[in-house]
């Protein structure tokens, strides 16, 4: 299969996943190596402390040895996402960084507005943009312009495990957007939302909290990684169409005469 | 010399006494700092012996080995609360309670007018909860306390402001209970943070320890004597042992309220912080190297996991099959 493109940058895999609440940071770990995920999302806010020399925490992210896509998680304006992002190119050593700009606390919708401003800063900065948005068509568009190469539209709001909340919306976006990698973020309870996402074409899906929160996070994060790679498999494979009359897979003139 | 000696006086290192004491093996105890509590995480630790609940974020085994605890500290102390447990969430988080139900099954669900029958102070907390009836609690410092007294009555007392090092002691066997501080002798310790706060409030009175599930910030707030509760905590992967945040100040308190607003009008005696002692898995265990054991990881269940990892000391040191079997440390 064909890899995934972010920024010049190639992956086997087309799952991303966030590093918070697991039950242990080896949980974290063997799930990552159970789904074979090349990237993942930090948030460095309440991390942050004073001092980052030795942290245990992030030295075992870094052991990982995969691509660190540091976010803006918990940023409600332009402005503290935007020094979110200076601080996190800093700690992380990357110019990659997933933007999130929370609208509003108790739902957490993104605001739209916040991140259009953030990423024109941020890309003017010279940072390559990953901006958590919803599937609005038009917002999509701003983000193209201020120089985002990836859309992160929502399935559902963060933590619900609602998975695609409208389809619609994003197979008008996956078809206004042809060649953009757009990944599906956020709201994905269950691998067959995860699959779904990847049937209607999109790029890859970023997943945390059904992988952290479930039972056995491990075999969790297996189930996903399987059912991502079925939804690219059966989206390239060209699925059939829906039809609303039944259609028999086997001729009818051969069919046995039970007529007494 | 004794035969045992024993590095650090926290939850870890005088659960550890009392058992070997308990065996009659002569020990003796150091401890750096000037008196009991200082410099160790066990101080502000809430002191809730609920194995069932802690089944939320922490492993099967962590439960397992915490079933243990009750019974142990009712035989070395004189006080422990045996009133359960309440874990309540808000109507939008009720997945979060049940969740919980499977994992730490020990429980049944209350309504509201049952929440506010056992727990009159929570009567407009809009239910349901669960009760986990067979949990305890304990008052930390007390408790340590405690311990030090029944030491002292078996005629073994603390030796403070000792800040010995495994080379500087020749006793038979060492048990090394330094908890974070043991990091460089002991590979693969994290500081996990914790902030906790005592407030003080005549406005509400709780029998148990109360649990909020909050995706953002849970708490837990355990009463105490004299019109006292312990709120607590915050769990941040940093090493950091001072500095209480704003934002952890916030979201504790913020979710204080949201259990009762009684609490809005509290005074706050007290702020905590320290950083627990944590392995990768979060779960503590063994490990020795030559004649020295730690005893370490304790993580956020010293007082739930103490008397389980203690009794595994004491049987290392009584027995050389035991002490055969416990991993050794690279």
């Amino acid at each position: 299969m064909t890899m995934l493109e972010l920024y010049g940058q190639s992956f086997n895999s087309r799952m991303l996943l966030g590093t918070a609440r697991y039950p242990s940071p080896s949980k974290l770990a063997k799930a990552v190596q159970a789904s074979k995920t090349e990237i993942v999302t930090v948030s460095l806010r309440r991390e942050a402390g004073s001092s980052y020399a030795g942290e245990k925490f992030w030295d075992l992210i870094k052991s990982l040895n995969i691509t660190i896509l540091p976010n803006t998680a918990g940023c409600y304006s332009a402005r503290e996402a935007v020094t979110t992002a200076q601080m996190a190119r800093e700690i992380f050593q990357t110019d990659w960084i997933k933007l999130e700009v929370i609208g509003d606390s108790e739902s957490l919708h993104p605001d739209t507005a916040g991140l259009v401003e953030a990423a024109r800063i941020l890309s003017a900065d010279g940072f390559k943009v990953f901006p958590y948005t919803t599937e609005d068509l038009v917002v999509a568009g701003k983000l193209m312009d201020t120089g985002c190469e990836v859309l992160m539209p929502w399935g559902a709001p963060i933590g619900t495990a609602r998975g695609l909340n409208n389809e619609y919306g994003l197979r008008t976006l996956r078809s206004r957007f042809e060649t953009i990698p757009i990944i599906i973020d956020a709201g994905i309870g269950l691998p067959s939302h995860a699959a779904r996402a990847m049937e209607l074409g999109s790029d890859a899906v970023l997943l945390n909290t059904a992988v952290a929160r479930a039972e056995n996070p491990v075999t969790m994060a297996e189930a996903f990684a399987e059912g991502i790679r079925a939804g690219r498999k059966a989206y390239l494979s060209g699925p059939m169409q829906p039809s609303d009359m039944p259609q028999t897979s086997t001729s009818l003139i051969d069919k046995a005469d039970l007529r007494e | 010399m004794s035969e045992v000696a024993i590095i650090g006086a926290g939850v870890a290192g005088l659960t550890c006494a009392c058992e070997l004491v308990d065996r009659k093996i002569d020990i003796c105890i150091y401890e750096q700092t000037m008196r009991l509590g200082e410099g160790s995480c066990s101080w502000f630790a809430g002191g809730m012996l609920a194995p069932y609940c802690e089944r939320d974020t922490a492993e099967h085994e962590v439960m397992l080995s915490g079933m243990v605890a009750k019974k142990w500290w009712q035989e070395h102390i004189t006080e422990v609360t045996q009133n359960g447990s309440l874990v309540l969430a808000l109507p939008r988080d009720r997945n979060e309670l049940k969740r919980l139900s499977r994992l730490g099954k020990q429980c049944h669900w209350v309504d509201q007018q049952e929440i506010a029958t056992i727990e009159p102070g929570l009567s407009d907390f809009s239910g349901p909860g669960l009760l986990f009836p067979d949990e305890a609690h304990l008052n930390p410092r007390k408790a340590l306390q405690d311990l030090v007294h029944y030491l002292e009555m078996r005629n073994v007392s603390i030796q403070f402001n000792q800040a010995v090092t495994i080379e500087d002691l020749d006793a038979k066997v060492i048990l090394d209970c330094r908890g974070y501080n043991s990091h460089h002798d002991l590979g693969g310790i994290r500081g996990v943070k914790g902030e906790m706060m005592i407030l003080r409030t005549e406005d509400i009175s709780l029998s148990r320890p109360v649990r909020l599930l909050h995706p953002r910030q849970p708490i837990y707030i355990v009463p105490r004597i004299n019109h006292q509760y312990m709120l607590g905590a915050t769990l941040i992967e940093n090493n950091e042992r001072t500095r209480f945040s704003v934002r952890s100040m916030l979201d504790l308190l913020n979710s204080a309220v949201l259990l009762s607003s009684s609490f809005g009008e509290a005074e706050i005696i007290e702020l905590g912080v320290d950083i627990r002692p944590a392995f990768d898995d979060n779960v503590p265990r063994l490990y020795r190297k030559d004649n020295v054991i730690f005893v370490n990881g304790l993580y956020r269940h010293g007082f739930l996991l103490g008397p389980s990892l203690a009794i595994q000391a004491a049987d290392a040191v009584v027995n050389s099959d035991s002490w055969g079997k416990l991993p050794q440390c690279a």
